[in-house]
């Protein structure tokens, strides 16, 4: 279930309480920020939206975190992989 | 044409970094264990498929599809009580269109628009709302379906539905939970499962502490995952690196969108308006208590259980049918005898051959028509 | 209802019921457009029936698309297009200014195709009958000299050509509706592809095995008939397919795959791997054509089957849609 995708809030919509312009690489709808109360989105930040509600707020520095994780993993291998190459271990 | 890059998208879709991800997971496999994982959540069902994973990962790493469909899981008779209202005179049925081709015992919602019926796909149920407003004449009667992901949206809607009086509108309820199915398929005796990969979505409302006791009394580890492929992928290596060391406990793989304590605000408002059925019916995993929403009194008003007669029938799935076991991974959707023959999308018997998330239109759409099947289909269950 | 959609249903009403009823004389496969001959003369005619709603839309309209499908028809079938019929059939209630706004749209397009509209028919209805209007054209068009595109010929190996990005005209469309309240910068490509058909015969004629415009149904449904007809197996790169930022974006949003959108000013094509290169070279050098790129091949396996392939490697199968694409939220 749940197909959510992230979207950037755009613009505050005048007069309507919790609802704001978000934007998905050039597409635009009206979301509803109702569900973000607790810690409401400004404009420039990204939200994930689904079913035209933002269901929470995308936090950069753990995207970030995750993608570095994600490098390092295949980093540690191919630094192995090199050591290994020198032959040190006699055909491991 | 040079397109740009969706953001929080495309980062997790990285080819090289996929590749890094999958020589991982195949280091990280013990070559004689045989490991069986399930996802939970229909969307995971659908991305596996859609990014075409299972070529990625090792042969001994077989993945279960789970019950998180909420199409799937809704017994042919809720969809037949909802035409029913859809049938009042001056009723507007508005559903998403996940439902539209489901087939009641008669007729889908498309077919009844072809036979007549008012019958509008929305995206969203404040569109339903929208509708309302804009037509005054007419009752807009939204079937709400899905898990914790979609519930609290409804919720918000009642409310303000209410907040501005408008009388011409009402939900017909069919949210269910999810914890619930996890428990019935844990309890259930044919299923042998190793891990699982936890609902990304549904966890942005209600966190991660609802899984707790998976990990602590069930001893299986469980990764709360995100929906791209380096998600999944991640959220494999670290159920693999649980299951080295002997760990059950969960984890949150999707912590740039996930709070471990969950939505506030969003099960705040599933407080406000609904309150737990005290038990329910699951197509193939029978009643379960305590498993899905209904509205409560103080919202009646837009209760179209409240409003108009639902006649509660129920309808059982033809007896070949065997959804409910393809539901709980016991069986895999090409073992089920109406498979691909009785049962294919342009004549789907179940909503499981319908949904986007079904495993059988999952299975259906993008594998049985492969050449090599992979030895993961055909496994002995 | 699903039958118009182009999928498999409208596949399986053509091949079920209209194909060992009407068509005898049509030879096994269906094309876009019959081939004929007159005292020598090579003759191809087609005809096309519209419907949209609504009527007008951003970039075009039910007239331009009228026009340009018909010469595209022919067009995919190696044919110039030398003239067009048109029947209307109208809603009695449908506004003057309506119906002028789209004689004018088709005769502009006509204009640009270099096509003239040689004659038509009308049609009134009572009000509820149509929604609003149906056009239907029909073309004949003259078989490009030289040419021969024999679909039989397709091998293994043969590479496809896709002329530009896909997905705008229906998603241009489903946002025209204004059910979904989206908002995208997003046209109609509706366009006459003969220009850069000829580009392509001109590089690669003998090369060129088999041409379709992916209207409804979109890529997947074309490519698919191809795999049929011929029970080879397509595979496409995703990564190589070219769709615009706000299709990709609408598409996401919604839970549609743009391989399944109609397209209303592409085609696609298939040419022997020698003259791939030139091919596309041609396509670019044209206007209107500098995103073509080639997208995938024709192997042997999985017979009868489309196949999307990642970078990584992970694969999945690409099928026809029942009926039409809708939203999802699951």
């Amino acid at each position: 279930m749940c197909l959510a995708i992230p979207g950037k809030v755009v613009e505050l919509i005048e007069g309507l309480s919790n609802q704001a312009v978000v934007e998905v690489t050039g597409v635009r709808r009206r979301v509803d920020l109702g569900l973000l109360q607790d810690d409401m989105p400004v404009p420039g930040d990204w939200v994930l939206i689904h079913v035209g509600f933002a269901m929470s707020k995308i936090s950069e520095q753990g995207a970030e975190e995750q993608m570095r994780m994600l490098r390092m993993l295949g980093e540690d291998q191919a630094a192995m992989d090199e050591v290994r190459g020198y032959g040190l271990n006699g055909g491991e | 044409m040079a397109a740009s890059d969706m953001r929080y998208v495309d980062e997790f879709r990285d080819p090289e970094i996929i590749t890094r991800t999958a020589e991982e997971i195949r280091r990280l496999a013990e070559p004689h264990r045989h490991y069986r994982i399930m996802e939970v959540c229909g969307g995971h069902t659908h991305a596996i498929y859609r990014f075409g994973l299972k070529d990625v990962l090792p042969a001994n790493i077989e993945l279960i599809h789970g019950p998180g469909c909420p199409v799937c899981v809704l017994p042919m008779g809720r969809i037949d009580d909802g035409l029913e209202l859809g049938k009042q005179p001056n009723v507007m049925f508005t559903a998403f269109g996940d439902m539209m081709r489901v087939p009641g015992a008669h007729g889908s919602p498309l077919e009844r628009k072809a036979a007549g019926m008012d019958v509008r796909i929305v995206y969203s149920p404040s569109d339903a709302l929208k509708l309302a407003r804009t037509n005054p004449d007419k009752h807009v009667m939204f079937f709400a379906i899905g898990f914790e992901t979609t519930a609290p949206s409804t919720a918000l809607t009642l409310m303000r539905a209410r907040a501005e009086g408008i009388k011409n509108f009402s939900v017909f309820c069919n949210h269910v939970t999810i914890i619930p199915a996890i428990r019935a398929i844990l309890d259930s005796p044919d299923m042998r499962l190793d891990a699982f990969i936890g609902p990304g979505h549904v966890s942005t409302v209600i966190g991660c502490r609802p899984y707790e006791w998976i990990a602590r009394d069930e001893k299986k580890p469980i990764v709360v995952s995100g929906f791209e492929p380096l998600d999944l992928l991640q959220s494999v290596v670290m159920l693999l690196r649980q299951l080295r060391e002997g760990k059950a406990v969960v984890e949150n793989q999707y912590g740039r969108v996930v709070p471990w304590e969950g939505n506030r605000a969003a099960l705040a408002a599933m407080a406000e308006v609904f309150q737990l059925r005290p038990y329910f019916e699951w197509r193939g995993l029978g009643f379960i208590s305590q498993s899905a929403l209904r509205i409560r009194d103080s919202y009646s008003a837009w209760d179209a259980e409240k409003i108009f007669d639902v006649a509660g029938v129920r309808v059982t799935d033809p007896k070949a049918a065997q959804c409910g076991e393809v539901l709980k991974g016991v069986l895999k959707p090409v073992q089920c005898k109406l498979f691909g023959r009785e049962c294919t999308p342009e004549r789907p018997v179940g909503a499981l051959m319908v949904s986007s998330e079904g495993s059988c239109a999952a299975y259906y759409n993008y594998e049985h028509r492969k050449a090599a099947a992979s030895k993961n289909d055909l496994a002995p269950v | 209802m699903a039958h118009g959609a182009g999928g498999k249903a409208t596949r399986r009403l053509i091949d079920g019921l209209f194909a060992p009823l009407l068509l005898e004389a049509a030879g096994a496969q269906l094309a876009d457009a019959a081939q004929l001959e007159v005292d020598g003369a090579r003759i191809a005619v087609t005809t096309d029936g519209f419907v949209v709603t609504p009527v007008s839309f951003p970039g075009g309209s039910i007239g331009e698309l009228a026009v340009n499908g018909t010469v595209n028809d022919l067009a995919v079938s190696g044919a110039r297009a030398v003239g067009i019929v048109a029947s209307f059939v109208l809603e009695a209630g449908l506004p003057t200014d309506v119906l002028e706004a789209e004689v004018r749209a088709m005769g502009a397009a006509a204009r640009a195709a270099g096509v003239p509209i040689l004659g038509g028919d009308t049609k009134v209805v009572e009000h509820g009958k149509t929604d609003r209007m149906y056009i239907t054209t029909t073309g004949i068009g003259r078989m490009l000299p030289g040419l021969t595109i024999d679909p039989n010929s397709i091998r293994p190996g043969d590479r496809i050509l896709l002329s530009g990005p896909i997905g705008d005209h229906g998603i241009t469309i489903l946002l025209a509706r204004g059910e979904l309240d989206l908002e995208a910068r997003l046209q109609s490509d509706t366009r006459s592809v003969f220009p850069l058909v000829e580009a392509l015969i001109g590089a690669a004629a003998p090369g060129l095995r088999w041409m379709r415009d992916p209207t409804r149904g979109g890529v997947a449904t074309s490519l698919n008939e191809l795999a049929l007809d011929s029970g080879l197996s397509i595979h496409i790169s995703e990564e190589q397919i070219p769709v615009r930022d706000e299709v990709r974006g609408a598409c996401e949003l919604l839970g549609l795959d743009p391989l399944h959108i109609a397209n209303e000013g592409q085609f696609l094509a298939v040419v022997s791997p020698e003259l791939a290169d030139a091919a596309l070279a041609a396509l670019r050098a044209a206007p209107g054509g500098e995103a073509a790129a080639l997208i995938g091949e024709v192997r042997s396996e999985p017979a009868a089957a489309v196949l999307v392939t990642t970078r990584y490697g992970g694969t999945r199968i690409v099928d026809m849609l029942v009926g039409d694409p809708l939203p999802r939220i699951c």
